[in-house]
């Protein structure tokens, strides 16, 4: 039976990962970045990546906070900030937010959330044109699987290196590359309110979920075998069916084919074409 | 767009030079007549062999073919006697709706082969290309090209179509197995996936290849706790297999850089008869790595190890023969 060894070279990923920013910034004219730091795990590996790669004077962390992000998210991307040495700004999106919530007294937490992602990749977006960068991915793989994020909001990206890592991968390359550690041992949360954390919100955690992501994903195994190395076939299920309903957070949206050629289907080249 | 030139990524090559203590530095250099030059030619029993692991540009060929042109100089400075390209190194890899833009047919009045035709009066080349035959077909390919001529063309056999490959798609499957004569000796090419399968070798070994010259654009995958990739570690152990049982030079050029979210390893490796590296590129980085290749080691290997000698060719034929007789579904009956 395969184990579930998620432990991976930092080395070689390190080497592969900033290559692939550098490349694909490069190629296409560009030698600067822009990264939405939160203030957890993610966006500072992002954050620590891109900065090998281009050079810490390339580089630029927003910060954008709502009024009701905790006073922890702010300093811990600072925390960042520093260590990286990139420059930085904060742009808090409250007057941007409010007046869209406010016109909904009863709007639910997922829709304020939504909203508050959105605005942040607004804001992502005109600084990417202001600085003259393009905007880095800070999505890892547990969660772009779980469709663990806002469509168009914090997915939002010109290229994202750190999206074929699961969240276990991410913490031990984020040790490797000098990532704060309060970052690295604080509870996932996309702080959208006050005491949210993934775990919480998702049932079940990080570390189990990755672990049966490396069965599942990597290595192909069927829920009966799942099942055999351990895992609790309703877990299994659960998680199966959240990755098959998130598919649409994962694709461009189709289009409908009536032409002999289309787009997506038989209008085929890599986003790098000649270059 | 910014478009790059060859000469910056000239500049930003490493030169590597695998060592073997049994070698001289360089090959002798003949000094007398055209007709004594053959006669060397036909006994001489070093080759300086150049892998040239370069980046390309995504269906840009005339930037690559600049690049060609320049290493190919870089290698003839150093005395090289042969330039190995990876596979459509002249293309790109992942060309999907590219590929009718890009093909070439290797011919003197091709505007992309005329300069390299011409410049291997210098040195040998292996180059790598989509090539549309007269029924406009487009085929993975290699060329090799000696002496302002083509020797061979090969079309890579075997198309991966699964997982992260959709070559199927886009690409006609070639259809021979040929060794070739070159002032080195008999030699075979073969593309990437043909060498996953063991009977593209097996069969280049019997027509005589002394020497495989393998190509390849072979995507990185498998990042776990270990130095390379497990993609990388495939590779290195079948060439070596291949070195082994086959008691041949086994030379491996596999590009680097990347195309969207894929990442080539580069890698490059010579392994003598022995199945011991002779040179090896680094990983993921561009570079020029010479090997010396010392032909007499075919000599003191097959005399200890007759693996050529011994293989039982018409056993082969007749078991061969029986398991496609029987087409009893268990069997490959197949292309």
């Amino acid at each position: 039976m395969t184990k579930s060894n998620l432990h991976i070279n930092t080395d070689l990923a390190i080497k592969i990962l900033t290559g692939f920013i550098r490349s694909e910034l490069n190629r296409v004219g560009f030698t600067r970045a822009i990264i939405g730091l939160s203030g957890g795990i993610d966006s500072a590996l992002s954050l620590a990546l891109t900065t090998e790669a281009i050079g810490k004077e390339n580089v630029l962390a927003v910060r954008m906070p709502y009024k009701a992000s905790s006073q922890d998210s702010l300093d811990h991307a600072q925390l960042c900030i520093d260590k990286f040495g990139v420059q930085s700004r904060t742009v808090p999106i409250t007057e941007m937010a409010d007046p869209l919530i406010a016109l909904e007294p009863k709007m639910s937490k997922t829709r304020q959330g939504n909203i508050m992602a959105r605005c942040r990749m607004i804001v992502l977006y005109d600084q990417s044109e202001a600085f003259g960068g393009l905007v880095i991915g800070t999505s890892n793989k547990t969660e772009i699987l779980l469709g663990y994020s806002t469509l168009f909001g914090d997915s939002a990206s010109a290229l994202n290196p750190i999206g074929d890592l699961y969240k276990t991968q991410v913490r031990q390359l984020s040790r490797a590359m000098g990532v704060p550690t309060e970052i690295i041992d604080k509870a996932p949360s996309a702080d959208l309110w006050s005491n949210q954390t993934d775990e919480d919100e998702l049932g079940f955690s990080y570390a189990e979920v990755d672990k049966l992501f490396y069965l599942l994903i990597d290595h192909r195994y069927r829920v009966e075998e799942l099942v055999d190395a351990g895992f609790e076939e309703s877990f299994v299920r659960k998680v199966i069916k959240r990755v098959r309903q998130n598919q649409f957070k994962r694709m461009m949206p189709p289009i409908a084919k009536v032409s002999n050629r289309t787009i997506g289907y038989d209008f085929l080249y890599l986003r790098d074409w000649g270059t | 767009m910014v478009e790059r030139d060859g000469l910056e990524h000239r500049c930003s090559l490493r030169a590597t030079v695998g060592s073997n203590p049994t070698l001289s530095a360089t090959p002798p250099q003949p000094t007398l007549g055209g007709v004594f030059l053959i006669i060397y030619l036909f006994i001489r029993q070093n080759m300086k062999l150049a892998l040239a692991q370069i980046n390309t540009k995504l269906g840009d060929v005339d930037a690559n073919l600049e690049k060609h042109l320049n290493l190919i100089g870089d290698a003839v400075a150093r005395g090289s006697d042969l330039i190995l390209f990876p596979e459509l190194s002249l293309t790109g890899y992942t060309l999907q709706d590219l590929t009718p833009s890009v093909s070439h047919h290797p011919t003197a009045k091709d505007r992309i082969f005329a300069p390299l035709l011409e410049a291997s009066h210098d040195i040998d080349m292996v180059v790598g290309f989509v090539d549309e035959d007269t029924r406009h077909r487009f085929f993975i390919s290699d060329a090799y090209l000696s002496q302002g001529k083509v020797l061979h063309i090969h079309h890579k056999v075997y198309l991966p179509t699964y997982g992260l490959f959709d070559e199927g798609r886009f690409f006609a499957w070639g259809d021979s197995i040929r060794a070739f004569d070159t002032r080195f000796g008999r030699v075979g090419m073969l593309i990437c996936e043909d060498f996953w399968h063991i009977s593209p070798p097996y069969l280049l070994w019997l027509d005589g290849a002394d020497i495989l010259l393998l190509t390849s654009a072979s995507p990185g995958r498998g990042l776990k706790d270990d130095d390379r990739l497990e993609s990388a570690r495939w590779v290195e152990h079948t060439n070596r297999a291949y070195a082994n049982l086959f008691t041949n030079f086994v030379a491996h050029s596999n590009r680097v850089g990347y195309e969207d979210g894929l990442n080539f390893w580069g890698g490059s490796t010579v392994y003598d008869p022995n199945g011991n590296l002779v040179a090896k590129g680094p990983y993921h980085e561009e570079a020029l790595t010479f090997a010396e290749l010392d032909l007499n080691q075919l000599h003191r290997t097959r005399a200890r190890l007759p693996l050529l000698r011994d293989e039982r060719t018409a056993l082969v034929q007749r078991e061969l023969g029986r398991i496609l007789a029987q087409n009893d579904g268990a069997a490959h009956t197949g292309r």
